[in-house]
């Protein structure tokens, strides 16, 4: 009881701290002096007041205080204690405490650490983030209070859902939170930036550090929700761009071209408006994604309660930093000054710009995908989805020129162009493609895009594993990430054309057979556990020379009463074994689902390398 | 007339634009052919062309009408108006029972027989498909 009304005062305080800042950073911007460090003091102390509301809401649902509405709808006294505490932001009321916490953390770490840069900058800087915070605050205590009294106090929750009860998934929300809130900064520092003309060398230096944070954890953030989809949701694949993995997706193609531009502004002061415009973009794309996940207009696991009034709360407020940053944008901002920007046509540059734009068109791709159906829904009611067919068409032949062309953007020079010694990019291109003809045309469907996709994938594994090899340490972290991502692309390609499947339905103790695979259901026991019952399934997989043991899992839950399937996977270098059940009421048949699929472990390991590279260069002490 | 950098900077301008409305045609146009619509029974039943397009259908499942065997799950999905028999080889959601709200993504072989070849995965025991939702509240 004690803690909730604890939580819900520090929200209030919280937010009533916020006059204070605006009032001192206002009155501190016109003068000569240096920086207020009040300012430093009253972020701090919001961002305390943060985290003791957190904190109570954890220790709410540690102690199951049923009083408290947050935690009667989404916790049970059986649950683990592990999923206790991941509960705290499993729902929509904690989750959105959660950002307000990164919100205020990252700004405060911001003062902290940019002592060095304008005055002025600094506290416009504070002042943007005030306006989310304070967007937040309201949110939170108006529509989406923790804090809720239930009278009479409940004697039990209503549990977890079951299939949010899983290891990967309990840090899945703070990690992409981390990502989504650390673009918040970039957004805010852009803005100033832009007001008083800082948008510079210097500046770029500095950010660089907060775009790599987030596009870090967003990395990482996508790859463990890609890993629990794949293992907890039974379907065997890692990507369906459902519209909830696409809003993830959406912000973080917008970050990473951002990334690529602030390192171009760093070396050579050009395409402010391109990194301008993408931190603009990037937030606006979270916040997006937050509104159209929490607002019930996409129906997921994600969606807590259908609320139309938090919907139009998050829609207004996306809409007045939009118009805010538009604003700031036209007024202030002054482009490059001509003369600067002039480089050759296969410069460095030039590559960097081209896959600056095949981005933004897999980003139109993606938006108007995952838009497309809400509006037609809004203006027709006519309903329709738009399926993984719609994006492959769109994406896959595109990604033939992107993969070149970053293959040739890290060989060519800054501002000129040169042939000297480059005789290898084109053997490497005819190696490339001739390595792909035999294996498409020996084992896949003999079909020229897969020669040429695979080919120019090689071809950027090739690049990259050369300059390894030449140039050793320098820009490893660019060459780690490039090298992590031809991995990527080869992986998802060879699993997609490798893989096999078998759906079958049996009863225990029959068998399955076809030319290469026998398939016995051998056994079915039950295990009674903490807060559900479970039923192992004994199989014996027979291909050619060799038998695997799996043991998939039915899980029924007692609270809430659902049953989820548990896939058994059995993980090599080499491909995958994946086996899943389940039941359907009143039959005696299970349905079996038996997957083979090859290199799904470098999916994971080559993403891991990815965020890798961003990793060192972040605690790289000079750039490279 | 014009300088040098006035027309490069037209050309530039215009194949911009050039490029850019060709990528929001090829988008549209790929949508079109891409997109899956969404029918309840009764509406199969105006259908006038059963066309060889991936359609998804929406309802809940009758009670008593599940029906397995190796191959294959029968059952029938209703808007307690119309019906229509359903055809799935494939693994079901955890839950797909009789009598609970469904979606079956498939090919239509006439107005009474459909042949699925994905039965929509839900989450949550309290989560209907919008799609299902919809049709229900016409009723």
């Amino acid at each position: 009881m004690i803690y909730s009304s604890i939580g819900y005062y520090a929200l209030i305080l919280g937010l009533s701290i916020s006059l204070p800042i605006f009032f001192f950073s206002i009155k501190n911007f016109g003068r000569n002096e240096i920086f207020d460090s009040k300012i430093i003091s009253f972020s701090f102390i919001q961002f305390l007041l943060v985290v003791v509301s957190f904190l109570s809401l954890i220790i709410s649902f540690v102690f199951s205080d049923f009083s408290n509405e947050t935690v009667f709808n989404n916790s049970h006294t059986t649950k683990p204690l592990f999923y206790k505490i991941s509960g705290t932001w499993g729902n929509h009321e904690g989750s959105l405490l959660l950002w307000l916490l990164v919100l205020n953390l990252f700004i405060f770490i911001f003062l902290v650490k940019s002592r060095n840069l304008p005055k002025k900058y600094r506290i416009l800087t504070v002042l943007f983030q005030q306006i989310i915070i304070i967007g937040f605050f309201i949110f939170l205590i108006d529509s989406s209070n923790p804090f809720n009294y239930v009278f009479p106090t409940p004697s039990e929750g209503l549990g977890l859902n079951p299939i949010l009860q899983d290891p990967a998934l309990a840090i899945h929300p703070p990690v992409l939170y981390l990502g989504y809130v650390g673009s918040s900064i970039i957004f805010s520092s852009a803005l100033a930036a832009t007001c008083i003309n800082f948008i510079s060398k210097t500046w770029a230096t500095h950010i660089k550090k907060w775009v790599l944070i987030s596009w870090i954890f967003l990395t990482i953030g996508i790859l463990l929700g890609s890993i629990w989809a794949y293992y907890e949701l039974g379907w065997g694949g890692f990507w369906f761009w459902d519209p909830v993995e696409n809003v993830s997706l959406m912000p973080w193609l917008a970050l990473t071209t951002l990334l690529h531009c602030v390192l171009v502004l760093e070396k050579r002061s050009t395409l402010t408006s391109w990194v301008i415009i993408l931190s603009i973009t990037t937030f606006i794309l979270s916040m997006c994604g937050t509104f159209l996940v929490r607002s019930g207009i996409l129906n997921s696991v994600h969606t807590f309660a259908n609320d139309p009034e938090r919907g139009l709360f998050i829609l207004s407020f996306l809409f007045l930093l939009f118009f805010i940053s538009l604003f700031i944008f036209f007024a202030f901002h002054k482009s490059d000054k001509p003369g600067i920007i002039s480089f050759a046509l296969f410069s460095k540059e030039t590559s960097i710009l081209i896959n600056n734009w095949l981005m933004m068109y897999f980003l139109s791709v993606v938006l108007i995908g995952t838009l497309y159906p809400i509006f037609l829904d809004v203006i027709s009611s006519e309903q329709i989805s738009v399926g993984p067919p719609f994006y492959h068409k769109l994406i896959i032949p595109i990604l033939i020129p992107f993969l070149i062309f970053m293959a040739l953007s890290t060989q060519l020079k800054w501002i000129k162009f040169e042939l000297n010694g480059k005789i290898y990019l084109i053997v490497f291109f005819i190696i490339s493609l001739t390595i792909s003809y035999f294996i498409v045309n020996n084992f896949g469907d003999n079909l020229l895009i897969n020669i040429v996709l695979i080919g120019s994938a090689f071809y950027l594994f090739l690049v990259t594993v050369r300059d390894f090899l030449k140039k050793k340490i320098q820009n490893f972290s660019q060459n780690l990430s490039h090298f992590g991502f031809s991995l990527l692309i080869l992986s998802i390609l060879f699993n997609n054309i490798f893989s096999s499947e078998i759906i079958t339905n049996l009863k225990v103790g029959e068998t399955f057979k076809n030319e290469k695979f026998e398939i016995e259901f051998n056994n079915l026991k039950k295990f009674e556990e903490q807060n559900y019952t479970s039923y192992k399934g004994y199989f014996l997989i027979k291909e050619d020379q060799t038998k695997e043991k799996l043991e998939p899992e039915l899980r029924v839950y007692n609270q809430p009463n659902i049953i989820t399937s548990e896939a058994d996977i059995k993980t090599t270098f080499l491909s995958d074994k994946f086996i899943t059940i389940n039941t359907v009421q009143n039959e005696e048949y299970f349905n079996v689902r038996y997957l083979v699929k090859p290199l799904m472990l470098w999916i994971w390991i080559s993403v891991i390398l990815i965020s890798l590279g961003g990793t060192i260069s972040l605690f790289k002490r000079k750039s490279l | 007339m014009y300088g040098r950098k006035v027309k490069l900077r037209f050309l530039f301008i215009l194949l911009t634009l050039s490029a850019l409305i060709l990528t929001v045609f090829l988008i549209i146009k790929s949508l079109e052919e891409n997109v899956v619509y969404f029918k309840s029974p009764s509406e199969i039943k105006l259908i006038t062309e059963i066309e060889n397009k991936k359609i998804r259908i929406g309802g809940m499942v009758k009670k008593n009408s599940i029906e397995m065997s190796t191959n294959a799950i029968n059952f029938i999905i209703t808007d307690f108006k119309n019906e229509i028999n359903v055809t799935y080889s494939g693994v079901v959601p955890n839950l797909f029972s009789e009598e609970k709200g469904v979606v079956a993504e498939g090919v239509l072989k006439d107005r009474n027989f459909f042949h699925a070849s994905k039965i929509l995965a839900k989450h949550d025991e309290n989560y209907m498909p919008p799609e299902v939702k919809a049709s229900l509240e016409k009723e």
